[in-house]
């Protein structure tokens, strides 16, 4: 049994619940999703836990719902994002060459323009659906994913192991997958955490500007978008988000440092 | 030619070439549909003839490439074509707008910068200790959560339960300074924070890198204080870096404000992008994507310069 610091096993903690909560959200929300069961932003009560929204259904139930939506949508784009960018980055470390500086330069580019803003132009024209946004989401991050894998598969492929499969006579695929993927693992797998946040903050954030997720549908950032007129009322409604985002967050943040520091202290590396 | 000048003119051709690419994403990025950009504007319900119009309207039947070098030369001359929406001069409503998001980010970085350069002191002052720990535990949650909620927390608590500050920050140009600043004090702090925690974070790095260096021990070791080691020998040493992260800080200030705008109804630049954006206004959204790499890619490259400028190694060529 290994040792879990305890930093890390809040991390776990809260992220397997927003996980398991994610999958399970039908099971779990006590009401319809779209379902109107009550007046305008009722206050907390034994029968809705967090109120009710801006057009009276179960606040909780939209928060169960908008978590799965928020979760799938990162967790898709991170896939998206770590497949293409550790692919273009291990080939264009393995191939160099001319095909590196293309894929360098146009990197360098497309990180030359904010992410936000490049997302703006680009869903100006697209039409706003899941998959438009996951393919905008994953491709856009899919560049700093590049940069890492490219650093990291620089290095390894300068080593002894590489060169004897080149020398035995295997191709690139067996260089890139057999090679070259499981020694640059660890590192990828800690800065997926970070990815995985920046999308969650990213997908809510389109959500609040009314281009992510559409209604009746709804992220936590869509649901701050439909009741933030509350806030000048005092109604707190569109602050629950908040705490969702901000504790899943951490939480990821935690288990990722945890498996960085455990990664490289197996490798007897920086601690 | 002197190699720091050198290297310099070669940053800015490169910042140029960047910016001038950047159009070139910016421009394509619009023409990525395989389809067909007026009926996606218009949706399925239109007509041949909205369409046909449309497409006029629009250049779309010259070829993509023309159409490209016509609207960068117009954009170069500071004519950024007419609004779909409302037939309005883009370039009018653009500049005015920039100016309110100017005079944002530039309220939101006077009170930052000297913030994040002190905290990040502090927090290598007082390295591993309590301080330290509570800076980093405040900043790492301000940044989980993103720049629209931080902006409703403070406007809920600040402007309605507490109503120290208004909860909208709508300003114009018959308003004294007085009351701007009053007007623009949530934005402002929503952004402080954004930005506060990125550029504390990076300073206490780059001091911190310093404060390995062998000199730093010696500077210990000759008996002076924590503080005056920091202030004599570190913070010299780490006047380029920070300057850098400075910068590089600003350019992310400029992203932060499109959506601290929109939350606060803030009459800016990002504002009227985003409500461009959703009406599939595609000039508006092309002329303010190039404003805004433009200014993005200035700071970053006034970013590499100054950390050219501030090397003493490259001053003296061998």
């Amino acid at each position: 049994m290994m040792r879990i610091p305890p930093a890390a096993a809040i991390g776990l903690f809260f992220t397997g619940l927003y996980f398991f909560i994610a999958v399970f959200a039908p099971w779990i929300a006590p009401y319809g999703m779209t379902e109107v069961v009550g007046d305008v932003w009722e206050p907390a009560s034994r029968a809705h836990w967090l109120g009710t929204d801006s057009i009276g259904r179960d606040l909780l139930t939209r928060m169960i719902y908008g978590g799965r939506t928020t979760i799938f949508i990162a967790t898709a784009a991170t896939a998206i994002s770590f497949v293409t960018g550790a692919i273009l980055g291990f080939t264009a470390a393995v191939i160099g060459g001319w095909a590196d500086q293309i894929l360098s330069r146009l990197v360098d580019l497309i990180m030359s323009i904010p992410t936000l803003i490049f997302a703006l132009v680009v869903l100006s024209v697209m039409p706003v659906n899941t998959l438009t946004l996951l393919l905008v989401m994953g491709f856009l991050d899919a560049t700093r994913v590049y940069r890492l894998s490219r650093a990291v598969a620089v290095d390894i492929n300068v080593m002894d192991y590489v060169e004897a499969a080149r020398l035995r006579g295997e191709g690139r695929g067996w260089v890139i997958f057999r090679e070259i993927l499981p020694n640059a693992l660890s590192p990828l797998v800690a800065e997926m955490g970070m990815r995985f946040i920046f999308m969650v903050l990213f997908v809510s954030t389109l959500s609040f500007l009314g281009l992510g997720v559409q209604p009746p549908e709804a992220d936590w950032g869509g649901i701050v978008k439909e009741n933030k007129d509350g806030i000048i009322y005092g109604i707190p409604a569109a602050l629950v988000p908040a705490v969702a985002i901000a504790t899943l967050a951490i939480s990821v943040n935690l288990v990722a440092d945890w498996i960085l520091t455990r990664t490289t202290s197996l490798k007897g590396g920086r601690g | 030619m002197h190699p720091v000048m050198k290297l310099v003119a070669q940053r800015l051709a490169l910042g140029i070439l960047l910016l001038f690419a950047a159009s070139v994403l910016i421009f394509a990025g619009t023409q990525i549909l395989p389809g067909d950009v007026a009926q996606s504007i218009l949706g399925q319900s239109a007509t041949e003839k909205t369409l046909a119009n449309l497409r006029e309207q629009l250049g779309l039947n010259e070829p993509a490439v023309t159409r490209y070098f016509k609207w960068l030369f117009s954009a170069l001359q500071g004519d950024l074509g007419t609004a779909l929406t409302n037939g309005a001069d883009i370039a009018e409503s653009l500049g005015r707008r920039l100016k309110n998001t100017l005079f944002l980010a530039a309220c939101a970085a006077v009170v930052s910068v000297p913030l994040a350069i002190a905290l990040g002191l502090i927090a290598v002052r007082f390295r591993d200790r309590w301080p330290d720990k509570l800076i980093s535990a405040l900043t790492l949650t301000t940044i989980s959560i993103p720049e629209f909620l931080l902006g409703y927390v403070l406007a809920y608590f600040i402007a309605v339960k507490l109503g120290w500050a208004p909860s909208v920050a709508m300003i114009n140009d018959s308003m004294s300074l007085f009351e701007k600043l009053q007007a623009v004090a949530l934005p402002v702090a929503v952004l402080t924070m954004v930005v506060l925690a990125h550029m504390m974070r990076m300073t206490r790095a780059a001091i911190l890198n310093v404060m390995q260096s062998a000199y730093i021990e010696t500077a210990e070791l000759k008996g002076l204080s924590g503080l005056e080691v920091i202030r004599r020998h570190a913070l010299p040493n780490a006047i380029a870096p920070i300057v850098n992260v400075v910068m590089l800080n600003l350019a992310y200030l400029v992203v932060g404000v499109v959506v601290v705008e929109v939350v606060f109804v803030y009459p800016g630049l990002g504002q009227y992008l985003v409500d461009h954006v959703s009406k599939r206004d595609v000039p508006v959204v092309q002329a303010c994507g190039l404003i805004f790499a433009a200014v993005y890619i200035g700071l970053n490259m006034v970013a590499d310069i100054v950390s050219i400028l501030a090397n003493p190694r490259l001053r003296h060529p061998k």
